[in-house]
């Protein structure tokens, strides 16, 4: 995009999104601490990931303006979190396999 | 190429335009910023070949009569760290980058010039806090910090190692967001993406390495200083932890940052090629998409650093086929570079030498890196010389290269002034002898079962061990001679003319050096970046 294109327009976002995002962050964390205390077994650690994950989408969605932004920016979001997905997904599957062929004289 | 004229006249120019101290330090100017990340890559690669030369001079007896094993395993360290984190992933990028590509794209500067100041102090001070790291006593874990050596048995300084080279990491972040904003939103009016010089590409494959892959180095080196500090099981079985995860986490980052350096190598590579071969690149969409397939393929190679880590063998043979695919690419680039060559008016110059020295050098690295990429192979060569050499034939054959080869080629550009060709071939001559002489009989070393980070070794070793270090004093007296050269170039050297080469990129129809401002008026851009004609191949010096 050259420079004598417009930049895409700032967007202002009202005061009650920010507290109503906010509100949440402070549920969803007590949501957290409060299910800590629950033992949900192996889902223990999904439960967790995913109201974490979830509170982060709101601050990079909306403190971080992404909702609002042009789609190269969301596409760079985007870029990152498949970026976070693969090192993760590659790396468990290695921890996945490993019990998959014997170890010699165990 | 443009309708913009170049001034006949030089009057002011970057350098001139102010002056004093503050005006360097305190510079939003992308030209003085790129000049002080030079001084800073300069004395940086100065101690790290420090630590290269007390290296060979230690191998060059089979005993370890200079120094013991732990102050070898801290030379060797220190060597990786300086060279690694603060000179081969900054140097090209942070250097011509910088210089260049506002240049290229018709632009006055990057698109945050403070943030650009900012990311050469974060830079120095992170350089400063691994120095201090040497003068404490150093840090003797290897540049790859491996657990659980690094986190339960070392007693050198690895915490401030690790937050120096983090420090360092945010530099390297904020460079390559820089560069790809600037790219995005910064070219010249008519300067569409296919029009764009391949140096540009390769900065913007670069750039996204730089911003996907840094921070992970960044969480990784925290978790070790978490883990070392507080004993918070991430790597410690005992905790619940697993050491191959480390080795995951820093070859994530780590194997791409090979193409930090690499790829803008390449860039200043076509560059020169397509210029002393007064010709259009070889497949123009072929280079620039192989840039991007380079990055984008580089994230999902990692795992062949970690066959004999007790990886999974079926991760390992993924991992294998993977490595295998990111080598198309790459050859793409040098039978582009070849073909580019073929039937061109080709001009021996010094900048051309290096290129030909590092297509050269480069095939001989990526070849040998199948080699390691072969999973029964790899058994017998891991943590041996070869891999030394391999990899020194990528990041210094490959890399310093096309750094030197970059220098000579910009240097009228940036300062102005031409230097003696004659010394400068003499020079890029012996850097090409003394480079293999050095290198190329660690491979058979590796080969024959030596291992790497030991300073003592069989005797039956000792004649490549001795050439190897023969060739590593050929390559010192090879660096330091364009050092002399280059710097009696700046006083005595002749004024160089805004286009010595006959190139036809946008940074040649400038003066030489540019005013702060880069071009007098926008430059419009109406062709492809390559487009020779006859007045084009005039050359001047």
């Amino acid at each position: 995009m050259p420079n004598h294109e417009k930049s895409a327009e700032h967007h202002v976002v009202p005061k009650r999104i920010y507290f109503g995002v906010f509100f949440a962050l402070v549920v969803l964390t007590w949501v957290t601490t409060y299910v800590s205390t629950i033992d949900l077994g192996r889902w223990n650690i999904f439960v967790a990931l995913a109201i974490a994950i979830f509170k982060a989408s709101l601050v990079a969605l909306f403190f971080m303006h992404v909702f609002y932004s042009a789609r190269l920016t969301k596409m760079i979001v985007t870029a990152a979190i498949f970026w976070l997905t693969l090192l993760l997904f590659i790396t468990m599957a290695d921890f996945w396999t490993r019990g998959w062929m014997g170890v010699p004289g165990r | 190429m443009i309708a913009a004229t170049p001034p006949t006249e030089i009057k002011k120019n970057f350098f001139n335009q102010k002056q004093g101290l503050a005006s360097w330090l305190l510079t939003y100017d992308h030209k003085r910023i790129a000049i002080l990340y030079l001084l800073g890559v300069t004395f940086f690669f100065a101690i790290g070949g420090i630590f290269a030369a007390l290296i060979r001079l230690e191998l060059a007896t089979p005993a370890g009569d200079l120094v013991d094993s732990n102050t070898y395993n801290k030379f060797f360290t220190m060597h990786g760290i300086i060279m690694v984190f603060l000179f081969l992933i900054p140097s090209i990028p942070a250097v011509f980058g910088n210089f260049l590509i506002p240049l290229m794209i018709g632009a006055k500067d990057v698109a945050f010039p403070r943030l650009n100041l900012l990311s050469w102090y974060i830079y120095m001070i992170g350089g400063l806090f691994i120095i201090t790291v040497l003068l404490m006593g150093g840090v003797d874990t290897g540049w790859t910090f491996y657990t659980p050596f690094s986190t339960s048995y070392s007693n050198g300084y690895v915490v401030a190692a690790g937050m120096g080279i983090f420090i360092a990491g945010f530099s390297s972040i904020l460079t390559g967001l820089n560069f790809i904003v600037t790219i995005h939103r910064m070219r010249a009016p008519g300067l569409t993406w296919f029009r764009l010089p391949l140096f540009i590409w390769a900065h913007y494959a670069t750039s996204m390495i730089q911003v996907l892959g840094t921070p992970v180095i960044a969480v990784t080196l925290f978790l070790l200083v978490l883990e070392r500090g507080l004993h918070i099981g991430f790597f410690d079985p005992a905790y619940g932890g697993d050491p191959v995860l480390f080795q995951h986490m820093f070859w994530f980052y780590s194997h791409p940052a090979v193409y930090i350096m690499i790829l803008p190598s390449m860039g200043v590579v076509t560059e020169i090629i397509t210029t002393f071969s007064s010709k259009k690149p070889f497949g123009y969409t072929f280079i620039a998409f192989s840039s991007v397939a380079i990055a984008v393929f580089g994230f999902i190679v990692w795992g062949h650093h970690l066959f004999v880590s007790g990886q999974s063998a079926y991760a390992g043979m993924v991992f294998s086929v993977l490595s295998y695919i990111v080598a198309i690419p790459s050859a793409i680039k040098v039978f582009n570079w070849t073909a580019t060559m073929y039937k061109g008016a080709v001009r021996l110059t010094t900048p051309m030498l290096y290129a030909l020295g590092f297509i050269g050098l480069f095939t001989i690295g990526g070849l040998t890196g199948l080699f390691l990429a072969s999973l029964g192979m790899d058994v017998h060569l891991t943590d041996t010389y070869f891999v030394v050499a391999h990899f020194h034939y990528v990041m210094v054959g490959g890399a310093i290269m096309g750094f030197l080869g970059g220098i000579h080629y910009w240097w009228p550009k940036i300062f102005g002034k031409m230097y003696n060709e004659g010394w400068s071939k003499i020079s890029a001559v012996i850097i090409f002898i003394g480079f293999n002489l050095t290198f190329f009989p660690q491979f058979l070393l590796g080969y024959m079962g030596m291992p790497r980070r030991y300073h003592v070794y069989p005797p039956e070793f000792q004649v490549l061990n001795v050439l190897s270090s023969a060739g590593a004093s050929v390559l010192a007296i090879g660096y330091l001679i364009p050092f002399c050269y280059l710097l009696y170039s700046l006083k005595y050297g002749p004024d160089a003319p805004p286009n010595p080469w006959g190139a036809t990129t946008l940074e040649w129809k400038t003066q030489s050096p540019p005013i702060t401002q880069n071009f007098e008026v926008t430059p419009v851009v109406t062709q492809e970046a390559y487009t020779y004609t006859t007045e084009e191949v005039v050359h001047v010096g």
